[in-house]
C-alpha cells in the first residue's frame, strides 16, 4: 500500500513577513520587500540591493548560546521549525524519534560566515597562508554543511535520516522532495523539510554581479525584481529560511491533526547544458513537471495554480514559460502562474522552501499570490502572471517548480484533497 | 510490487582516484597490500599550520585527463569528481551512444562535504586584496557543493535525476543510497559517489575546530583507530564514483555486474556525541540489514568508520557486537582507510569501492599503521587475509552527528 503525505506545519522566516500569517500579509497584499543593502557597506557593487529579513533571533526564542553558536542560516531554519513543529501540534518527545527525520536544503551553507572570517585571518585578503591562530574555533561549524540539519535534528531530538541537500538555487524544492520519498517510503513517519540560506555577502553579491545575473536597479529597488516583465533586468538577491512538516497522513489523521494538504509528487531531472544557462525550449523542466503528475496521478489540467521559479532574468522566465507550456498544453494559458520572488526576492537554496510555504498557503487561502511589479509583457511570456494584485481562486492542486545552477529542474506538486 | 519484479541496484562501475591510486587497479593494488598513503602535507601555505599529514592526492595531472574549459571553471574537487566519473563509466562501458540516446535514463548523484575550497579562497583573496571587480565569473558555479554533480551532468549528457547530498562522513553513503533508490523508482543508471579536496590552507583552518583531527606529525603514528595510541583522524582528499545501475539495464546491454547496493539506513545521534553513536549505529545497521532481507550472521566483512578517536572506536566495536551478536566477534573488521586518511564524504564512498573489490577478489585488505588492537574485535591487520566474502557492511559517522550503514551483495549471491 502506498503511503501518503501531509503537510500537518509550517514556519518561515522571510524578508518583509516572520512567521505564516505575517508572511502571507506580505505576498497577498502584493507589497515587495526588497531595498538597498544594510547588511554591510555595498559600496563598489554592481547590484546593491537584497530582499533581507528584519530578524531579531532572541524575539524568536532563540537563546544567547543558540544566537552565539548559529549562524544566520541556521537561525532562520530553527525559528521557522519552532514554528512549523508548533503549528502541527506534533508532541515529538513522544514520538519514536527514530522515525522522525530532517531534511534541510542551503545553496551557500556557511559561506557568509566563511567570508567574514577569512578577513580576519588573512589580514584582509593579503595572505594565502593564513593565520590559524586568528580563527575561531567553531569555525568548523560553518564549513560542514550538515551543521544545518544537525542543528535541527538537536533541536527537536530526530533520530532518524537526516540529511542537507545542496542543488543550487533548487535545494529548497529537492530537500522538500528528498523528505518526501523518505516519508513516502517509509523511512520516517514524520520528517521536517524545509530550506534556508544567508547569503547577502560581498563574495556572494560579488559572484552574481561578476555574470550580470542581479539586478543593477540600484535607483528603485522596490521595483527591482521584475520576473516576466519585459523591463526585467536580473534577480534581487534574498535571504531566509522555510520549514514544513511533512508526515505519514495516517499517522497525522490518528492523532486528529489538521491537515493543510498532500505533497503528492515530486521529479528532479538535469538539463545537461550549462551551469548558469538555460535553453529556450525549457525540455527538462517540462519533464520534471509530467514525472511529478504522474506521481501525484493527475492530469496536466488539474492544476489550478503554478508558483514559478520566476527569478527575473532573460532566459529564465522565458525557459520556464515555455516549459509550463510544453507540460500543462493548452491548460497553461487558463492557469494562473506567479512568482513571488518580486515580492521577497531570491534567496537561493532556501527559495524553493519558501515558494512551497507559499503554495500551502494559497490552498489554504484559496487565493493566488502575484507577481508585483509586473507592468509591461513581454512577448515571449504570454501567460496569466498574476499582475500586482492576489486573486481568489478555487484552488485543489498547485505546482512549484524551480530551476539552479548546475543545470538542476526540480518540480513539487501539492494536492488538498485527493479521492 | 513483488520482489520478483523489484528492481535491484547493481554497481557495474568503479572510479578511484584516491591519494593511494589513481585508478582502480592502483587502488586497489596498495589497499590490498596496506600500503600508506599519508604524508607530510605539502600543499603551498600550509606550512606553518598545527596540521601536519594528510592522504593528498600526489599522481594526478588534471590537465591530462580533463578539458581546458572544464578545467577553468571547476575546483580541485570537481577534477577528482570528473576524473572518478570517467573512470568508472569507462568501467561499465557506458559511453555517449547510452546517454545519447536516452539522456533521461542516467543521473548523477555527489555528496559534498568541503566544496571547492581552493577555488573559493582564491576568489576571497581577490576580492578582499583587490576588490569585488576582480572576482571572476566561475566563483558562482565552481565552490558551491553542487558543482561537482553539475558538471559530470554537463560534460557527459545526463538529463537524469541529479543530487547533492551536503553532509558529514556518512553522507558518503547516504549518496549511493540515493543512487540506488533512484534506480529502485526507475532511472536506469546513476554516476554516485563523492570526491572532496579539503587541503587548502584556509579549509584546513576551518577544520582545526573538529576535537577528533589528528595533530600528530609522524605519517604512521597519526591515524591509528581502534589501538591504545588513537589520535584521531587525518583528513584526505580524493574520493572514489560508482556506477549504480539496475541489474535488468546492465544485463540488456551486457555490462557486468560487480556487486549490489542490497541495503541501507541512516540515523543521528548529535555532533561529537560518541558514546550515543553506539545506539545509533547499531539501528543504522539493524534497519540496512532489514532493508537487505539480509540476516546479522550473513555479514562476512565489515568496513568499519574507524574515527581514531577512542570513545568513538569503542562505540563502534560494541555498536558491531550488538548487533552481529556472537558473531560480532568473529566477523572480520577493517578499516583500509588508515591508509588514506578519511576524505570526508569521500571516505565511506572508498570503503565501498574497496568493498566491491573485497568481494571480487576473495581478499579482506588490512588496517595499515594498526597493529594492537584494543577492542573486541577481529580487526584485519597486517596483509590481507583471504576470505569467500559475499555480503559486506559499510559503516560511517560524521562528525556532525549522522550514522550510515549500506550492505552490499556480491554479483555472484542469490536472494531468494
Amino acid at each position: 500500500m502506498t503511503r501518503r503525505v501531509a503537510v500537518t506545519g509550517i514556519g518561515i522566516v522571510a524578508p518583509g513577513g516572520i512567521g505564516a500569517r505575517a508572511f502571507w500579509d506580505l505576498l497577498s497584499s502584493g507589497r515587495t520587500a526588497t531595498r538597498g543593502i544594510t547588511l554591510f557597506d555595498p559600496v563598489g557593487l554592481r547590484s546593491r540591493i537584497a530582499a533581507e529579513c528584519d530578524f531579531d533571533p532572541a524575539a524568536y526564542g532563540l537563546d544567547a548560546e543558540q544566537v552565539e553558536r548559529a549562524d544566520r542560516y541556521i537561525q532562520f531554519a530553527l525559528v521557522a521549525g519552532d514554528e512549523a513543529v508548533r503549528d502541527s501540534g506534533l508532541d515529538l518527545a513522544a514520538e519514536n524519534s527514530w522515525r522522525v527525520g530532517v531534511s534541510l536544503g542551503s545553496a551557500v551553507g556557511g559561506t557568509t560566515r566563511l567570508e567574514h572570517d577569512y578577513v580576519l585571518v588573512s589580514h584582509g585578503g593579503q595572505r594565502w597562508d593564513v593565520d590559524h591562530e586568528r580563527a575561531d574555533t567553531q569555525l568548523h561549524r560553518a564549513f560542514s554543511p550538515s551543521t544545518l540539519a544537525s542543528a535541527m535534528a538537536e533541536r527537536f531530538g530526530a533520530q532518524g535520516p537526516v540529511q542537507t541537500v545542496s542543488t543550487g538555487c533548487t535545494s529548497g524544492l529537492d530537500a522538500v522532495g528528498y523528505a518526501f520519498h523518505t516519508v513516502e517510503e517509509g523511512r520516517a513517519d514524520i520528517c521536517i523539510a524545509g530550506a534556508s540560506d544567508s547569503p547577502i555577502s560581498p563574495i556572494t553579491m560579488a559572484c552574481f554581479d561578476a555574470i550580470k545575473a542581479t539586478s543593477p536597479n540600484n535607483d528603485d529597488p522596490a521595483h527591482a525584481s521584475r520576473p516576466f516583465d519585459n523591463n526585467r533586468d536580473g534577480f534581487v538577491m534574498g535571504e531566509g529560511g522555510a520549514v514544513l512538516v511533512l508526515e505519514e497522513l495516517e499517522h497525522a489523521r490518528a492523532r486528529g491533526a489538521h491537515v493543510y494538504c498532500e505533497l503528492s509528487g515530486y521529479a528532479t531531472y538535469g538539463n545537461a547544458y550549462h551551469m548558469t544557462g538555460l535553453t529556450s525550449e525549457g525540455l527538462e523542466m517540462a519533464r520534471a513537471i509530467e514525472v511529478a503528475l504522474d506521481h501525484s496521478r493527475l492530469d496536466p489540467t488539474a492544476i489550478d495554480y503554478v508558483n514559478a521559479h520566476g527569478s527575473g532574468t532573460r532566459q529564465n522566465d522565458r525557459h520556464e514559460t515555455a516549459a509550463v507550456k510544453r507540460a500543462l498544453g493548452q491548460h497553461a494559458y487558463d492557469t494562473p502562474m506567479s512568482s513571488i520572488k518580486s515580492m521577497v526576492g531570491h534567496s537561493l537554496g532556501a527559495i524553493g522552501a519558501i515558494e512551497v510555504v507559499a503554495c500551502v498557503l494559497a490552498l489554504a487561502e484559496q487565493a493566488v499570490p502575484p507577481t508585483a511589479n509586473y507592468e509591461i509583457p513581454d512577448p515571449e511570456c504570454d501567460l496569466d502572471y498574476v499582475p500586482r494584485v492576489a486573486r481568489e481562486r478555487r484552488l485543489n492542486s498547485v505546482l512549484s517548480v524551480g530551476s539552479g545552477f548546475g543545470g538542476f529542474q526540480s518540480a513539487v506538486i501539492l494536492t488538498r484533497s485527493r479521492e | 510490487m513483488s520482489a520478483a519484479h523489484e528492481r535491484r541496484a547493481a554497481i557495474t562501475g568503479i572510479g578511484v582516484v584516491a591519494p593511494n591510486g589513481t585508478s582502480t587497479d592502483t587502488f586497489w593494488k596498495a589497499t590490498q597490500e596496506g600500503l600508506s598513503a599519508l604524508d607530510r602535507i605539502t600543499r603551498e601555505g600550509c606550512e606553518h599550520l598545527p596540521l601536519k599529514v594528510a592522504g593528498e592526492v600526489r599522481d594526478f595531472e588534471p590537465a591530462a585527463v580533463i578539458e581546458e574549459r572544464f578545467l577553468v571553471q571547476t575546483d580541485r574537487f570537481t577534477h577528482y569528481a570528473m576524473a572518478a566519473a570517467d573512470l568508472a563509466l569507462d568501467d561499465a562501458r557506458l559511453g555517449k551512444a547510452d546517454s545519447e540516446t536516452a539522456p533521461y535514463s542516467i543521473g548523477v548523484v555527489t555528496a559534498a562535504g568541503s566544496g571547492g575550497g581552493e577555488f573559493g579562497q582564491r576568489e576571497l583573496q581577490r576580492l578582499w586584496g583587490k576588490g569585488s571587480r576582480f572576482v571572476g565569473p566561475y566563483q558562482s558555479i565552481a565552490w558551491f557543493y553542487a558543482a561537482s554533480t553539475g558538471q559530470i551532468s554537463i560534460r557527459r549528457g545526463f538529463k537524469g535525476p541529479c543530487s547533492v547530498v551536503a553532509a558529514d562522513e556518512a553522507g558518503g553513503l547516504d549518496a549511493l543510497a540515493h543512487a540506488a533508490r533512484a534506480v529502485k523508482r526507475g532511472t536506469d543508471a546513476i554516476v554516485a559517489g563523492s570526491t572532496e579536496a579539503p587541503l587548502a590552507p584556509y579549509s584546513m583552518v576551518c577544520q582545526l575546530g573538529y576535537e577528533e583531527l589528528s595533530t600528530v606529525a609522524e605519517p604512521d603514528r597519526a591515524y591509528r583507530p581502534f589501538t591504545d595510541a588513537a589520535c584521531g583522524f587525518v583528513p584526505a582528499e580524493g574520493g572514489a564514483m560508482v556506477v549504480v545501475e539496475a541489474d535488468d539495464a546492465a544485463r540488456a546491454r551486457g555490462a557486468e555486474v560487480r556487486g549490489f547496493v542490497a541495503g541501507h539506513a541512516a540515523t543521528f545521534t548529535g555532533a561529537s556525541r560518541w558514546a550515543e553513536s553506539r545506539e545509533g549505529l547499531a539501528q543504522a545497521v539493524r534497519a540496512a540489514l532489514d532493508d537487505a532481507g539480509c540476516a546479522p550472521e550473513e555479514v562476512d566483512v565489515v568496513f568499519a568508520d574507524a574515527l581514531g578517536v577512542p570513545e568513538a572506536d569503542r562505540a563502534e566495536a560494541l555498536a558491531i557486537a550488538d548487533v552481529l551478536g556472537a558473531h560480532g566477534r568473529r566477523v572480520p573488521v577493517t578499516a583500509p582507510k588508515t591508509g588514506t586518511g578519511r576524505g570526508y564524504c569521500a571516505a565511506p564512498v572508498l570503503d565501498t569501492a574497496a568493498a566491491v573489490l573485497a568481494m571480487e577478489h576473495g581478499l579482506i585488505p588490512p588496517t595499515p599503521n594498526v597493529h594492537d588492537t584494543v577492542h573486541d574485535l577481529d580487526l584485519v591487520t597486517g596483509r590481507a587475509r583471504p576470505a569467500e566474502l559475499r555480503t559486506a557492511l559499510v559503516l560511517s559517522r560524521g562528525l556532525m552527528g549522522s550514522n550510515s550503514a549500506l550492505v552490499l551483495r556480491h554479483a555472484a549471491t542469490d536472494r531468494a
